[in-house]
């Protein structure tokens, strides 16, 4: 028996780790007396610590860049940029009670539950403070960035995605604008040897494959993820069965075998190897940073944009696309809140530090006077994709307490559909209403 | 009248030198297991607690993924466990009979081991890989077609045993310093009776080294119970995914069949922040640890008996 305690001790460390109470500290936003007028010398010397989630040189660079106009204004207060920062970095650190003043995520995935638990303090009451203008903001931006009337986070910059077509592939074709036409221009386009091996894909239909996720799809036919209530939408809303039964039909065109064998063939997302800079894949999802990306890393290539084909029967679709952007917002327990959200609110408002931060990472920036500002680099592709975020159509993953787990619990879904484990459509996507909201039950929706 | 104070002060000192022990009994080992049971009937995301009764277990019952990595734990407890020990006691007792070189073969055996886990999941992802990697080009050499290992469902288990089986140093060691204490006068005297190796194998070897068979089985199994890392690091290497902010990772590629328990459990509480319904998991996992322990020592006892 000299083992049980053994086990039971080895288990113990496992299960102290996972269930500890956390704690409180720190002002919150906007409890503060507020130091009279808004003049920036008002507040007080302070230090403070932004966590974000650049890790390039020359992103970073531009953050530092955009830090030093906020020094201009706030000479007074210190800033210690941290960088290459997760998500589940800044819920334990707020947790643990050690948050940092001011922390950005690069996705909205994470909003709803830091909206709820109170991760985030709610910049509701400073914005009303100061009088932040917010109408500036498209709809679906306002939408990622607060959940169920908290507004926990401020845009920073934003990703909207669109097609990318190598042009010497197209051979003087147009980029298609419905999905029939893009089945019709990826079998044309395709190059196969008569063993089916693809040597050159019109356009992989593949989940699996870079930004084919189901999120960035989800705009193609205009699907919905979940219901006014948080219950799970994609079994009863058509329009996913629209999106998979195109799908399916072109990845038998191919076989799906043959696909698999080519879609693992190919180089790294994020190098130089990308098989749409080496002319092997004629057609893709991408979002608006690839322009950059294209820029350094294959600048010879002669390509396009568009936005994405859509379903056939929703042609007013055309012209809009997916978007999600980054966030930034003052954690809890925030050692100088009243300086994070003067940093926060200038880095989210002021023209001059988003049009900085846009064209150095070449992101769409997401405030209406930004977008207009003559600062903002803009050439043929990237205009693109600044029309797709600025059409009133373009949508988001909308903000749930599981998004990670609901597109996950799709996305498994669809990489089984393509396969050809799912023998009923109908059945599986409720497989996946039941998945989601099961889960949204446990978490209290 | 004299002998109770004194017995209980006798009482009083031994609890003042066991205290130390008590103590970590109390924190490391009551505290978080109670504590555990305690959260496993709330919604906990680590802010707000609230009680809920037996929703976590009924969902429990319902989620798919934590079935499936039980069954994949399951897997690696039934044949990578088994597999390791029998392999470690292959090669201990190939290195003993080893008429020279033996300090040569025992250190070649037992470097492994000591290649960080990381690096070494890192390096044998890359030699299974089935376009570039070095084991499929032999086994092409040799006219078989190689299978995709961490790319294919059915060959990652199998991939993760074979680098389990090439880090067994530790016990390897502890077998052959087990195997060469077993006295060499009863294989003589079995010899002269005429038992051939097998059966000086099975009669004299065996019960010999049955105690360091036990510690290695059991160890072995708490240990795949909680097996993490590597199954972490190759499915993230197969599957070409980077550690970048802005990508959520999810174990188990591919298709899932990677995904421990441990990994199921982490990913419940510290990416879904449902800290209550990892509670669970931990005491499901804490009960199969028990339940493994248990039936191990039964199954030794009775070796042990039939032996004698």
């Amino acid at each position: 028996m000299r083992f049980v305690p053994l086990a039971a001790a080895g288990l113990a460390v496992l299960t102290l780790a996972a269930c500890t109470a956390g704690k409180e500290g720190g002002p919150a936003l906007g409890s503060q007396s507020k130091p009279s007028g808004t003049a920036p010398t008002a507040l007080p010397a302070a230090s403070i610590e932004l966590w974000h989630g650049f890790s390039a040189d020359s992103e970073v660079k531009a953050f530092t860049d955009a830090i030093a106009g906020f020094n201009q204004k706030y000479p007074q207060i210190k800033v210690k940029l941290v960088k290459g920062v997760q998500d589940e970095q800044i819920t334990q650190a707020v947790r643990g009670g050690r948050p940092p003043d001011v922390a950005s995520s690069f996705t909205t995935d994470s909003v709803a539950t830091w909206c709820k638990s109170g991760v985030f303090q709610d910049l509701n009451p400073v914005i009303k403070q100061d009088g932040v203008d917010l109408s500036g903001l498209p709809p679906v931006v306002n939408d990622y960035t607060q959940y169920e009337g908290k507004r926990c986070v401020m845009p920073l910059l934003t990703d909207a995605y669109g097609l990318y077509y190598n042009k010497a592939l197209m051979k003087g074709k147009q980029p298609p604008k419905t999905l029939s036409e893009l089945t019709k221009l990826a079998k044309e386009l395709t190059v196969r040897d008569p063993d089916g091996t693809i040597k050159v894909a019109g356009f992989i239909p593949s989940g699996q494959y870079y930004e084919n996720t189901a999120g960035h799809w989800s705009a193609m036919v205009g699907a919905k993820w979940t219901n006014p209530d948080g219950t799970s939408a994609i079994g009863s809303d058509p329009a996913w069965k629209t999106l998979l039964n195109w799908q399916k039909e072109l990845i038998d065109w191919y076989g799906y075998a043959n696909l698999d064998k080519f879609r693992k063939s190919l180089g790294d997302e994020f190098s130089g190897k990308h098989p749409f800079y080496q002319g092997k894949v004629a057609m893709g999802i991408d979002g608006e940073w690839r322009v950059a990306m294209i820029a350094n890393e294959a600048p010879k290539l002669d390509y396009g944009t568009a936005p994405m084909p859509v379903d056939d029967a929703k042609p007013d679709l055309y012209g809009s696309g997916f978007t999600a952007g980054t966030v930034i917002g003052v954690p809890k327990g925030a050692k100088n809140p009243e300086a994070a959200w003067a940093l926060v609110k200038y880095l989210t408002t002021d023209t001059g530090a988003l049009v900085t931060l846009a064209n150095a990472i070449r992101n769409v920036p997401t405030t209406k006077a930004a977008l207009e500002s003559p600062e903002l680099k803009k050439d043929e592709h990237f205009q693109t994709f600044l029309d797709i975020f600025a059409n009133p159509k373009t949508s988001t993953i909308p903000a749930h307490v599981n998004s990670v787990f609901n597109q996950e619990a799709l996305q498994g879904f669809v990489t089984s559909w393509e396969k050809g484990s799912v023998k009923d459509l109908d059945a599986g996507l409720k497989g996946v209403d039941k998945t989601i909201d099961a889960k949204f039950k446990l978490s209290g929706g | 009248m004299a002998a109770v104070p004194l017995r209980r002060r006798e009482g009083f000192r031994a609890l003042l030198w066991l205290s130390p022990w008590l103590v970590g009994f109390g924190v490391f080992f009551a505290y978080p297991l109670l504590a555990t049971v305690y959260f496993s009937f709330f919604n906990y995301d680590l802010f707000s607690l609230k009680f809920n009764g037996l929703a976590n277990y009924r969902y429990f019952l319902q989620d798919e993924r934590a079935w499936l990595s039980i069954g994949n734990t399951a897997w690696l407890v039934v044949v990578m466990v088994p597999a390791q020990v029998l392999f470690a006691l292959g090669v201990a007792q190939l290195v003993t009979k080893l008429k020279s070189g033996v300090g040569f073969f025992r250190t070649l055996f037992y470097l492994p081991s000591l290649v960080p886990v990381t690096a070494g999941t890192v390096a044998f992802v890359f030699l299974l890989n089935p376009a570039t990697g070095p084991v499929n080009r032999i086994l092409a050499l040799a006219g078989i077609s190689g299978p995709d290992w961490f790319g294919d469902k059915d060959w990652s288990k199998p991939g993760l045993t074979l680098l389990a089986m090439w880090g067994v140093g530790n016990v390897m060691v502890i077998f052959l310093a087990a195997l060469l204490d077993v006295p060499k006068h009863l294989y003589e005297a079995a010899a002269i009776d005429g038992a051939g190796a097998w059966r000086q194998f099975r009669s004299i070897t065996l019960p010999t080294i049955r105690p360091v068979l036990m510690f290695s089985a059991v160890t072995g199994v708490i240990y795949t119970l909680q097996y993490f890392t590597q199954a972490m690091i190759a499915s993230r290497v197969a599957a070409g995914v980077t550690d970048a902010p802005g990508t959520s990772f999810v174990p188990g590629y591919p298709e899932m069949s990677t995904l421990t328990l441990p990994q199921w459990l982490f990913q419940t509480g510290f990416r879904d922040y449902a800290m209550g319904y990892a509670c669970v998991l931990a005491l499901v996992l804490f009960a199969a640890s028990m339940v493994f322990t248990l039936v191990l020592l039964r199954q030794f006892r009775g070796f042990e008996e039939v032996a004698e």
